[in-house]
């Protein structure tokens, strides 16, 4: 029997419920049980991990679901979760698992930065009035361009390198299909498409169903290589070597036997049931020289018409790494924020390993430039980025673009009960149970994240226009339009912001 | 067609193979060959072709296809991913020779490097194979999800490198010649051959010796085969 204090209470009203069962059939983590002889549904308070899914069902608002505030005894250093977890190790030898990314109260230095607008002195633009420029290119830029004149006509004489064009400097993060159902690939797929971004395969190979959108995906290869075929590297739109991820630096990624479909091990190209393990050591690359074979061999096997990206967490010489990572002939670097989210991971990792992304990408923007590389390479970042405005400040901070995943689970239906790595996902969306992928209608949720990134954008174009520019390349890694509040003297420094009233 | 490749470069030698199969040419035979790296990376065609001289390192990355003769040793990455295709080494080989092929063959006459087919993987009827002369490197098979590893141990009738398959879920490793507990991964198990391996080693090994022009016969009885206990090495790892 487990010694585990339930973490949340599932309240049924008796008098509101008309034991339809649409709770027994919705909850895949089997919190209630229906007894025919007894006309009851029994209620497993343990099993319940308040994802919300049966409250939100429950035709006749019987159900609530609380947190169990009398779980443990209040204490300051002993957390609720901190004894449960110790409880279940004690248990089972194991480490505790966890999905999605670091819940923990970590400063959140989006938080602590304010955007600066137009007053007077400079008039502010009215975006729905004026013409406002979110379109991105990814992609090496060129140290000079030089133009020629032919009978009268002007055209570029350089030659530029492979870029990738966004109508919007939103992409969505890599998610594999294994670690999300194909239905929620192919809502992200065709919501890329829609917009005229890009979303990421993870290192989960590119399904049949989803070729057709190779014009917006970005396929990934990571250690294990799994899906990476002649077919894949022609249809993806640009390559990403995935070297790390915020969630967990430094591990690698496994996805347990179970979820090994038969559909899965052909994407992935691997006998089904068997664990696919991708390690975090890439062994053939120990170094900067090895990264650069792997880029190379990449471009020469696409031809060189596709940029190279290259993934990374953001650790504590990210910006060290970043400078080898453009002198290794990478297009794009990603930087992954310790916020980045996860299919699964120990949580002893993903809570205490990494850096806030706001520091790595400030620091790795100023090496960059400092060493005058910064126009070689665009930087995406990625972890965390929760709202329009933390789009906004990554941007003013230095990034090109940004990825969101976690927003676009949520905007899927995810609710982050953070139990993504047990594969029972109520929503359809972190599970290979036909029963549950059902719940998610590809065409839905495709509409939901396109509603959202066209939010974002319009939230976008008011904040440029607030501060009287009328385009997000005029925004880029300029970091007078922010100011710094709470912040100490040396992270404003690191941030490379002045403190308000300054 | 012959092709010259003194002085070019990696990318104009794989531009010119490209023309070439574009042409419709069935072999090529490439001189003056000299650390050039990347060649036939991504070619997606079953070309024949003919290395004189050392080609650099990743030769055959990501191929789909081409069979190709290297008269000469090759240095590391050689296979990196590839899809399909084969390459016969008349020497000997470098490091992560074959990381992650999941198709095709690798044939060396003498011997490999450390990590050598690593995360190799296998799809229904599609094994990659990679059969080694001599002996190996530390950390043969590593992560190898399947396929196919064979060692021939010609000079020494033992393999007696470290951490022979060391998280290895799949495939097997045939070692001719004797192999010490203490110089296996964890979770690697050894057992006899079975009809199966029988069969596929005699057709293996006699393509071998066809490559390799030599009439050499070898006795399958003297043969171990290495596999994994478990296709789920980190079952128990987590709690609840």
């Amino acid at each position: 029997m487990s010694s585990v204090i339930p973490e949340f209470i599932v309240d049924k009203n008796e008098d509101r419920c008309i034991k339809c069962k649409v709770c027994v059939r919705q909850c895949s983590e089997e919190v209630f049980k229906y007894f025919e002889e007894f006309d009851l549904i029994r209620i497993y308070n343990d099993k319940c991990v308040g994802c919300h899914r049966c409250e939100m069902m429950c035709p006749t608002d019987a159900l609530t679901i609380t947190k169990n505030n009398a779980l443990y005894k209040e204490n300051f250093h002993w957390s609720s979760y901190t004894i449960n977890s110790i409880k279940k190790q004690a248990e089972t030898g194991g480490m505790i698992l966890t999905g999605s990314g670091n819940d923990k109260a970590y400063v959140s230095y989006w938080d602590r930065m304010l955007l600066d607008a137009s007053q007077v002195t400079n008039p502010p633009i009215d975006p729905l009035r004026e013409p406002m420029e979110l379109r991105t290119y990814l992609g090496k830029k060129p140290d000079r361009i030089t133009l020629k004149e032919e009978n009268g006509e002007v055209s570029l004489e350089t030659k530029l390198s492979p870029q990738i064009k966004l109508e919007t400097p939103i992409m969505f993060s890599a998610m594999s299909y294994g670690s999300i159902s194909l239905n929620a690939c192919e809502s992200l797929a065709s919501a890329a498409s829609k917009l005229g971004t890009f979303y990421n395969t993870g290192e989960g190979g590119l399904h049949k169903k989803l070729y057709k959108y190779g014009k917006n995906t970005i396929g990934q290869i990571a250690s294990g290589r799994f899906g990476v075929d002649t077919d894949y590297l022609d249809t993806c739109a640009a390559i990403e070597i995935k070297i790390g991820q915020g969630a967990k630096p430094g591990i690698g990624g496994h996805l347990p036997g179970e979820k090994v479909t038969v559909e899965i091990s052909e994407t992935r190209m691997i006998p089904s049931g068997t664990d696919a393990i991708s390690p975090a050591p890439h062994h053939d690359i120990y170094s900067i020289e090895d990264l650069k074979q792997l880029i190379s061999l990449i471009k020469e096997a696409t031809n060189y018409e596709k940029p190279v990206f290259v993934k990374i967490a953001a650790v504590h010489n990210s910006a060290a790494i970043a400078s080898g990572i453009v002198r290794a002939g990478a297009d794009v670097i990603v930087i992954d924020g310790f916020r980045g989210g996860t299919g699964a991971a120990p949580s002893v990792i993903r809570d205490n390993t990494g850096i806030p992304i706001e520091v790595a990408l400030a620091v790795i923007d100023q090496r960059l430039r400092d060493e005058s590389i910064r126009n070689e390479v665009s930087i995406v970042a990625a972890g965390g980025i929760r709202s329009s405005a933390d789009a906004v400040k990554a941007m003013a901070l230095g990034a090109d673009a940004v990825y969101i995943a976690t927003a676009a689970l949520i905007a899927m239906g995810c609710t982050l009960c953070q139990k993504c790595y047990k594969g029972k996902c109520n929503w359809g969306l972190t599970t290979q149970d036909p029963v549950l992928t059902r719940r998610l209608n590809p065409e839905l949720g495709s509409q939901r994240l396109t509603n959202l990134v066209n939010s974002w954008n319009l939230e976008i174009k008011e904040i440029l226009g607030s501060m009287g520019i009328n385009a997000i390349e005029a925004l880029r890694g300029n970091r007078l339009r922010l100011r710094g509040v709470g912040l100490t003297e040396l992270e404003s420094k690191i941030l490379g912001i002045e403190h308000a009233g300054m | 067609m012959i092709l010259n490749c003194k002085g070019l470069t990696y990318t104009e030698i794989n531009k010119s193979i490209r023309k070439a199969i574009e042409d419709g040419e069935k072999e090529l035979v490439m001189n003056n060959i000299n650390g050039q790296g990347y060649l036939f990376a991504g070619v997606k065609n079953s070309i024949r072709a003919i290395i004189n001289g050392v080609p650099g390192n990743d030769l055959g990355g990501m191929m789909d296809g081409p069979n190709i003769f290297v008269n000469s040793n090759i240095q590391d990455c050689v296979g990196n991913t590839m899809n399909n295709g084969k390459i016969v080494v008349h020497g000997d080989a470098g490091d992560i020779l074959g990381y992650a092929m999941r198709g095709g063959k690798i044939f060396v006459k003498g011997k490999v490097g450390y990590r050598c087919g690593i995360h190799m993987k296998a799809f229904e009827e599609k094994i990659p194979v990679i059969v080694i002369g001599e002996e190996a490197g530390d950390f043969l098979g590593e992560y190898m999800a399947s396929g196919i590893i064979v060692v021939l141990c010609k000079n020494k009738n033992k393999l007696d490198s470290n951490y022979i398959g060391v998280g290895m879920h799949g495939g097997a490793i045939y070692i001719r010649g004797e192999v010490d507990e203490y110089n296996l991964g964890k979770g690697v198990s050894v057992s006899p051959l079975d009809e199966w391996d029988m069969n596929f080693l005699t057709n293996v090994l006699n393509e071998y010796s066809s490559d390799m022009n030599s009439k050499e016969k070898y006795d399958l009885n003297s043969f171990v085969k290495l596999s994994p206990l478990n296709s789920r090495p980190f079952q128990r790892l987590y709690s609840y």
